[in-house]
């Protein structure tokens, strides 16, 4: 059986099967009704709208259906009972169980008990496959993402999308740059393991010095929570918010993605220039995930 | 029989059956018994030497244990703290059996996880696991990794 945990479980070859399966149902390269007679469970014990809704029109799409749990109605069904037990009984249920829940490591908890593939949509500060993948398609509609200059930028400590991201990109030998506020840098062992597998890191005090030799630069959220008060949240939030003038003399080419939603690191003017990518990548939730949902149950 | 005087040498008295702990890291005696689970309220008759003067480790700690013979899966979590420990099994007076620990590939129930987010750390019916790697223990889980201080987390 095959379940979509972490990026950690993928090598290079798997990616790149994904992304070409993804391309396919981008361009319509697939039956309508592919999934037709499939019953996908998703049980969502976190808000997320986004996530949740691109899962379920990859499933309409395929011509499948879809079971829907949110969070409210999760912490109602499984009141006290353990998510090992829910996804026993939910496994009779759906021929395949898309999961987002706080805890890390939740999804792969319940691949373990699943007698039908698992998708990780997210587990805590943990993995969210998906929408690395979905990254990754959104870089390669561009260009080959071999041996790319990729700018970090943002809460890298607890950011779990620049995280995944980044280890994927070390299977392309990319050069990444990062650039976080202070008590929010890339976690050493992140780097650590980057660099284990032969990445070059580089960190910068800020983006203006690096922005011109990117290829990519993604932009994650700063959360106001991480901050003791609003003060200093506006100070750092606003030396590292990305605005047209940052973006004289970048390479033409350059994209700036954003997992979305976005809080004020991206001026809304950023979004007329070429280089704004990030909602033709949120739109590449939907062939991404139709890949994976096919791959897991066809 | 082989030994002239049982108790030459001994700093505590011999034991007729067991496991003699030898050569733990000076100062892990009580984490290797925190290890095997041997707590101020169990049976064992036990007797724990520390910081004695050894040839090959300068100091060394030494743990025997009465009527117990330790079986692999003891032996070789005892491995994290204290690499160099030799497990005597004594028998009749006797050491029969003398082995190297060796750390396992894989704790499971061994270690718990830092990470309080962690879902092992949950009511859930799973046991936290950890792979051995050269740069300390990686959750499989949660992927945290613990680099050092790894008696703190032991179960
Ligand atoms: N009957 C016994 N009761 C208690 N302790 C014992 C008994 N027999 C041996 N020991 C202890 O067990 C350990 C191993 O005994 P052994 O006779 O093999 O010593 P050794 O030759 O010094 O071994 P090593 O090379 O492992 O240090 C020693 O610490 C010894 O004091
Ligand atoms: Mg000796
Ligand atoms: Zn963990």
């Amino acid at each position: 059986m095959y379940h979509i945990i972490s990026i950690r479980d993928f090598e290079r070859s798997d990616l790149d099967y994904l992304l070409d399966r993804a391309r396919e149902f981008d361009t319509g390269g697939y039956r309508p009704r592919m999934l037709e007679d499939k019953l996908a469970a998703l049980l969502f014990f976190e808000p997320s709208t986004r996530t949740r809704m691109s899962f379920a029109t990859a499933m309409a799409r395929l011509g499948g259906r879809w079971i829907s749990v949110d969070s409210v109605e999760a912490s109602s069904i499984v009141k006290g009972e353990t998510l090992a037990d829910t996804i026993r009984v939910l496994s009779g249920y759906a021929d395949a169980i898309v999961l987002r829940h706080p805890k890390e490591g939740a999804a792969r908890l319940a691949s373990e008990f699943a007698t039908v593939p698992v998708i990780n949509a997210g587990d805590g500060a943990g993995q969210h496959p998906s929408q690395t993948l979905l990254d990754l398609y959104t870089i390669r509609q561009s260009m080959p993402i071999d041996g790319i200059s990729v700018g970090l930028l943002g809460d890298l400590r607890y950011g779990r999308t620049a995280h995944s991201l980044a280890l994927a990109l070390s299977l392309y030998g990319v050069t990444l740059h990062t650039i976080a506020p202070g008590g929010l840098e890339m976690p050493a062992n992140i780097t650590l393991e980057l660099r284990e597998r032969g990445t070059e890191v580089i960190e910068h005090a800020d983006v203006e010095e690096v922005i011109r030799d990117l290829d990519v630069l993604y932009v994650t959220r700063i959360q106001r929570e991480r901050f003791p008060d609003s003060a200093s949240y506006y100070n750092v939030a606003s030396s590292y918010r990305i605005t047209p003038d940052l973006l004289t003399g970048v390479k033409e080419h350059m994209m700036i993605l954003h997992p979305l939603p976005r809080a004020g690191e991206i001026d809304p003017a950023v979004d007329r220039t070429p280089h704004a990518r990030y909602f033709e990548q949120a739109r590449n939730g939907v062939p991404v995930r139709m890949a994976l949902l096919h791959e897991v149950m066809k | 029989m082989s030994r002239k005087d049982p108790s030459g040498g001994l700093l505590v008295s011999p034991i007729r059956n067991g496991t003699v702990i030898d050569h733990i890291t000076a100062g892990e005696a009580l984490n290797v018994l925190r290890i095997l689970g041997i707590t101020g309220s169990t049976r064992e008759c036990l007797s724990i030497a520390t910081n004695v003067e050894s040839k090959r480790l300068g100091k060394k700690d030494i743990v025997k244990i009465e009527n117990r013979e330790l079986c692999k899966e003891e032996v070789d979590r005892i491995a994290l703290i204290a690499p160099q420990a030799k497990i005597n099994i004594i028998r009749d007076y006797q050491v029969v059996e003398k082995k190297g620990v060796k750390i396992p590939k894989v704790l499971k129930g061994v270690v718990r996880c830092p990470n309080p987010g962690c879902i092992t750390n949950t009511s859930e019916p799973v046991e936290s696991t950890f792979e051995v790697l050269e740069k300390g223990l990686h959750c499989l889980y949660c992927d945290w990794l613990i680099k050092d201080d790894i008696a703190n987390y032991i179960i």
